[in-house]
């Protein structure tokens, strides 16, 4: 079939969607479906590669190739597959447990690499498939069936942790923001290098609300900034907030005392303003959605082609009769 | 000065390990490749890369045996001896046969050295008459490097770093072989450092020259040309042949060699081996760690390469559950296991064969794989190869084990040439059908459908699986079906590999000997002298292990005694008594060393006596 003719249900197979009901991976499920026809790759080119969780169900309700491995190890398996078959459009489905805790250590490496893949972080700040406990993004005091006292964890900042493994393309997005996805999604398959999106996901079973404040419309423009490249940084009901750098501290400051040219205006590609964004972490701070940071920076799987490449023209094609024969051989008549 | 014809020999390289023993050992191997000898070698180095000067702990060693006669081991007992400091003496003298011939440097033998080797000054062995008996050749190996060199712009320890040279030159004059290699290399590897060059090259030639002036030595000596099978030769060590024979793999199957591995001993060298090869478009991927090593090669194989991932011991238990996983796929994947001593870090850089049972059931519910060994140097490359086909016409992941001892140990190797290799038919699906992943065909294999084929895209995954659609499945009949079907596939491998043949002897005889791995050049000579001395034994030799020959099991019941040898606790012993409930019996060395054939025929013969 030709690219442009695919729908969304193209990419939906026939295995009943097993999330609890009201799970927020319906919706990250129906926008990548949404998103998969626009991207311009035949679907045999797609594969969708999951660790163990929750979300790593993901790759068996895609029409696409597609593989369910195991825990943490996703981006390890995709880093491998991108070298071997460059030519694919990988896709990595992880959650805060599978890509920061039991495979954190993949995680930054693919990033430093920079394997031209697109990780899909569902962050839901808790245990969801080993039914309810607290996982590293899960916030310090948290009650849970292995925290009953609270959680004494410090949790990990996902952005800022992939900032700091040197990540050429990160973002963040939410559940129930359905079009902020979908355009977040696009960014990440855009990007040539390794994209993270991180995707803020209600798990309404075992940590229900977490990100109430970021989604409820009561709330959510008070407690979000969203970031748009060349843009001035604000927030707001009415957009009566922005924000300012004074020195490298980020203030919250009134638009009726301050003009908008002395906002911070966001740049994608200033690693140094990116870093602070990852920072805004706590309660002070609006939360951004939004590409923090995107930059060019050589991928993996191409150094390696181009070494291979060298390595042809230096020595031509390899000969494996050459190979066995080595530089030293005697005759036994 | 006289000149004797000799068979065979045996010498000990032995120095701090930074003296360039190592090195020394290599070149004089080289040399000695291409003067036309058989031989077999053994490198015994420190885990640490320059322990402390001096000292026991620090003592590299490299043992040679080559001769005009077939050589399959690097020999038990060494007949020269070629020692650098008081120490290395003192750790090897016990390798050296009664009259045998030490070659020292008594710059070694100072006090410093006798203080950090241990000793007493009244206890220095040139003196304490402990020597009587060998024939001792001294010299002042660092003074006469020195002296050589002392219109040399190198400073005096670049200049001490060349008296490895010295001895070099002293042995290629005592055994007449021709310094042309070694120069040869020596301008290679020097060829942007001219001084560096000229005082090894300056240093090697005084070496030869002293022999050949000062009777010191005892004695030069002919070693003929080997009469081995007509055919052109080169020098090989295991760790390069089973690199080849990776490349040799995918070539022969038309599939790209992607090769994921993080550094381990004594496994590296495979790396550093195919990250040399690019231009056979081989990805070799150093990963940031075991599991990640294996991880990438899987997915290389979703991709359609054929994915290599090797290791040692305690990387093989960390690449559990990603074995497993590669199971549960069935997806084309060697695992190297270069097997060193153990358990935990164990003895790295020392042999064992320890992990066979690992290999064989080393993974979380019922995944069997196959499991392939190699015996000497040059099977590796053979090994490696079979251990490719099987991992892509059967569609699984296949173990291939060697170990320290022949993974860093060099023979001659008649080499094949790549039209006699047999070719390796990946079973790819068919597009514009309906594609069912797990559907399988009477080798109970099933059809691989890779990233790109049009109308075949699917999901597999490490959970259960319905049977032939591949979609998870929970249910209590299917999971029993799968378990018994994917260990049926694994079976019926024996259908597609060679009967077990013997390797010497009869097939009737009062003793087999049964061994597997690396133990064979021990076994090959220990059953060759006693054939020779009339007595009933024989020999066969495992490559196949998971699973067994079809043959196995009538071949063994044509003898009185099974006796198994293993440099480990009793492992192949487990699963040949477990499968054909024989009374097999062990013999078991975990010292870290190879077997002496020696050691074998005497048990062999203790055997034979009491019946």
């Amino acid at each position: 079939m030709e690219t442009n003719k695919y729908t969304a249900k193209d990419f939906a197979t026939d295995q009943e969607v097993r999330w609890c009901p009201g799970c927020g991976d319906y919706s990250i499920l129906k926008q990548v479906q949404t998103v998969m026809p626009e991207i311009g790759v035949p679907k045999e080119d797609i594969v969708f590669i999951s660790g163990i969780g929750c979300s790593s169900r993901f790759p068996y309700y895609m029409e696409t190739y597609g593989m369910h491995s195991i825990h943490g190890r996703a981006t390890a398996i995709a880093s491998g597959l991108k070298a071997a078959r460059p030519d694919l459009s990988v896709w990595i489905i992880t959650g805060d447990g599978d890509s920061l805790s039991i495979g954190g250590n993949h995680l930054i490496h693919l990033l430093r690499r920079n394997f031209d893949t697109n990780i899909l972080l569902f962050n839901n700040q808790i245990y969801g498939l080993t039914k309810g406990q607290y996982s590293p993004t899960s916030e310090e005091g948290k009650k849970t069936k292995s925290t009953p006292m609270g959680s004494i964890d410090h949790p990990f900042n996902p952005l800022a942790l992939c900032m700091g493994a040197d990540a050429t393309f990160v973002a963040r997005t939410m559940d129930r923001d359905p079009k902020h996805m979908r355009q977040m999604l696009q960014r990440s398959n855009e990007h040539k290098g390794t994209s993270l999106l991180e995707i803020y996901q209600n798990c309404n079973v075992f940590n229900d609300g977490a990100f109430f404040g970021y989604t409820d419309k009561a709330t959510k423009s008070e407690q979000t900034l969203f970031l748009e490249h060349g843009q001035p940084l604000i927030f707001g009901v009415n957009k009566e907030k922005g924000i300012k750098l004074d020195g490298f501290k980020p203030i919250v400051v009134s638009l009726d005392k301050v003009t908008e040219d002395e906002l911070w205006v966001h740049d994608e590609k200033n690693r140094v303003k990116a870093d602070l964004l990852t920072r805004f972490f706590g309660e002070d701070l609006p939360r951004p959605f939004g590409v923090f940071y995107s930059e060019e920076r050589t991928c993996y799987e191409d150094a390696l082609q181009a070494q291979i490449d060298q390595a042809v023209e230096l020595k031509g094609e390899g000969d494996l009769d050459t190979l066995l024969r080595g530089s030293n051989t005697w005759e036994i008549e | 000065m006289t000149q004797e014809t000799v068979e065979k020999v045996v010498i000990f390289f032995a120095g701090d390990s930074g003296d360039g023993i190592q090195l020394t050992g290599t070149q004089f191997t080289n040399t000695t490749a291409l003067h036309g000898n058989d031989l077999s070698t053994f490198p015994d180095f420190p885990a640490e890369i320059r322990a402390p000067q001096g000292t026991l702990a620090g003592v590299s060693g490299f043992q040679i045996s080559f001769g005009s006669t077939e050589i399959y081991t690097p020999g038990d007992e060494c007949d020269v001896l070629v020692v650098m400091n008081v120490a290395a003496l003192k750790a090897n003298i016990k390798r050296l046969k009664k009259g045998g011939a030490i070659i020292l440097n008594l710059d070694g033998f100072d006090k410093r050295n006798m203080k950090l080797a241990g000793f007493s000054e009244e206890q220095n062995p040139l003196f304490d008459n402990s020597l009587e008996g060998y024939q001792v050749s001294e010299m002042n190996v660092t003074k006469l490097t020195r002296e050589c060199l002392v219109d040399s712009v190198l400073g005096t320890k670049e200049k001490d770093r060349c008296k490895n040279m010295f001895v070099l030159g002293f042995i290629y004059w005592m055994y007449n072989r021709t310094l042309d290699h070694t120069i040869q290399f020596l301008s290679d590897k020097f060829k942007n450092k001219p001084d560096v060059f000229d005082a090894n090259i300056k240093v090697l030639k005084a070496g030869y020259n002293f022999a050949n002036t000062c009777e010191v030595s005892s004695g030069r000596f002919e070693v003929k040309p080997a009469k081995m099978a007509r055919g052109t030769y080169r020098n090989i060590m295991g760790n390069q042949a089973a690199a080849m024979g990776f490349i040799a793999g995918a070539q022969q199957s038309g599939l790209d060699l992607f090769y994921g591995s993080y550094p381990i001993t004594p496994a590296s060298d495979i790396l550093h081996e195919l990250a040399k090869h690019k231009n056979f478009k081989v990805r070799s991927f150093q990963a940031e760690d075991e599991i990640a090593a294996i991880s990438a090669a899987i997915g290389a194989s979703f991709g359609g390469a054929l994915g290599v991932t090797a290791t040692s011991g305690p990387g093989v238990a960390l690449k559990g559950e990603a074995i497993g996983l590669a199971f549960m796929l069935e997806l084309p994947l060697v695992i190297v296991n270069v097997q060193r001593g153990g358990p935990s870090t164990g003895l790295p850089t020392k042999t064992e064969q320890a992990d066979l049972l690992q290999a064989v059931y080393g993974r979380n519910g019922e995944a069997p794989v196959p499991v392939i060994s190699a015996s000497t140097p040059s099977d590796c490359f053979s090994a490696a190869l079979e251990a490719c086909r099987i991992a892509i016409e059967h569609m699984t992941p296949v173990f291939f084990l060697s170990d320290g001892y022949i993974a860093n140990g060099a023979e001659p190797w008649c080499f094949p040439q790549s039209k006699d290799l047999p070719s390796i038919k990946p079973k790819m699906a068919t597009a514009n059908t309906d594609y069912l992943p797990y559907k399988r065909d009477e080798k109970l294999v099933r059809n691989w459908a890779v990233p790109g084929m049009q109308g075949l895209e699917h999901r597999v995954g490490g959970l259960e699986k319905e049977n032939e659609t591949g979609n998870v499945s929970y249910d209590s009949d299917n999971h029993q079906m799968m378990v018994k079907t994917r260990a049926e596939k694994v079976e019926r491998i024996a259908d597609f590999i060679p009967d077990q043949q013997l390797d010497s002897g009869a097939q009737q005889a009062k003793i087999l000997v049964l061994g597997w791995g690396s133990t064979y050049g021990a076994i090959k000579s220990a059953i060759k002298e006693l054939l020779a001395e009339g007595k009933s034994v024989a020999h066969a030799h495992l490559r196949y292990i998971v699973p067994f020959p079809n043959n196995l099991g009538k071949l063994l019941e044509g003898y009185d005694h099974i006796v198994i040898p293993e440099i480990n606790n009793g492992q192949l012993i487990k699963l040949i008594r477990d499968k054909y409930l024989v009374d097999a019996k062990g013999l078991n060395k975990i010292k870290g060393t190879p077997f002496q054939s020696r050691e074998i025929k005497n048990h062999l013969l203790d055997l034979l006596n009491g019946d």
